[in-house]
């Protein structure tokens, strides 16, 4: 995948994780919307490690690994 | 604690300047039904939320109004992107540039800065849900008078994506003044 097909993918399944987790709060014992932002989690985590191994770290303060300047030098999203 | 994540919430690309664009959307970056004053309420609001329930979703939907107030940041950044100070000079932004330059300074469209007063946290939660409720129907107002303003799809795709948000907001915090009712009746 390119990597704004990439990052595309990864804000559409985080939307859908957003939306759920925002849901469960105010309806903590719905299984089934468990289930799904479980499941969405885990595909989300995929993609992101997917985007860092090709683009570099999306995540600061230890979350994602980094190269020398990795984090500095890629791309911000406000330039 | 918060984490930075190197992305938009939702991806903003605006080719071409639209300095009466960008004028308007200071209203949603520093107005006072703006992201930055949403964010603001409800993660003060936390401090004295009370049940379990409703201090997570004013801490959620607190966190991703910030993530909000970034897009709309770049959408302003976007619209004066390409422009020239005779540009400026010509357009609303003309006491926007006097004293901020280029840069994006929470604003209102009419140059009035950012104020706390504009939000409210009485630490009485029934008080709070409902000004919170009121803040989403005011923002997504605001939306839809700023789509009224383009027909540009590079600024409308965000826009209707932001005014969806506050529909999903206003029904979450309707849920939560329903549970912070129910725990008064209990007691
Ligand atoms: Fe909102």
């Amino acid at each position: 995948m390119s990597r704004c097909e990439l990052m595309n993918k990864i804000s559409q399944i985080q939307f859908v994780c957003v939306e759920l987790n925002l849901y469960i709060n105010t309806h903590p014992d719905d299984t089934d919307a468990i289930k799904d932002f479980n499941s969405y989690s885990s595909r989300l985590n995929n993609l992101i490690e997917e985007y860092e191994q090709e683009y570099g770290p999306l995540l600061n303060f230890g979350i994602s690994p980094i190269d020398t300047g990795s984090w500095v030098c890629s791309e911000w999203p406000f330039e | 604690m918060w984490i930075y994540e190197k992305k938009l919430m939702f991806p903003v690309n605006i080719t071409r300047p639209d300095l009466k664009m960008a004028q308007a959307l200071m209203a949603q970056y520093g107005g006072p039904d703006s992201e930055l004053a949403a964010g603001l309420r409800y993660l003060t609001q936390r401090f004295t939320m009370p049940d379990d329930r409703c201090r997570a979703t004013v801490n959620d939907i607190g966190t991703e109004e910030i993530a909000h107030w970034e897009m709309i940041g770049v959408m302003i950044k976007q619209c004066m992107r390409g422009a020239s100070v005779e540009d400026l000079k010509n357009s609303g932004l003309l006491g926007s540039f006097v004293l901020h330059g280029r840069s994006v300074f929470p604003s209102d469209p009419n140059g009035v800065p950012f104020t706390t007063a504009y939000i409210q946290s009485t630490g009485d939660p029934v008080a709070d849900l409902v000004e919170d409720m009121a803040a989403e129907q005011k923002a997504r107002a605001t939306y839809e008078h700023l789509m009224m303003l383009t027909d540009n799809e590079e600024i409308l795709r965000p826009l209707r994506f932001l005014r969806e948000r506050e529909i999903v907001h206003y029904q979450r915090f309707g849920e939560c003044l329903e549970i912070v009712q129910d725990l008064m009746c209990r007691d």
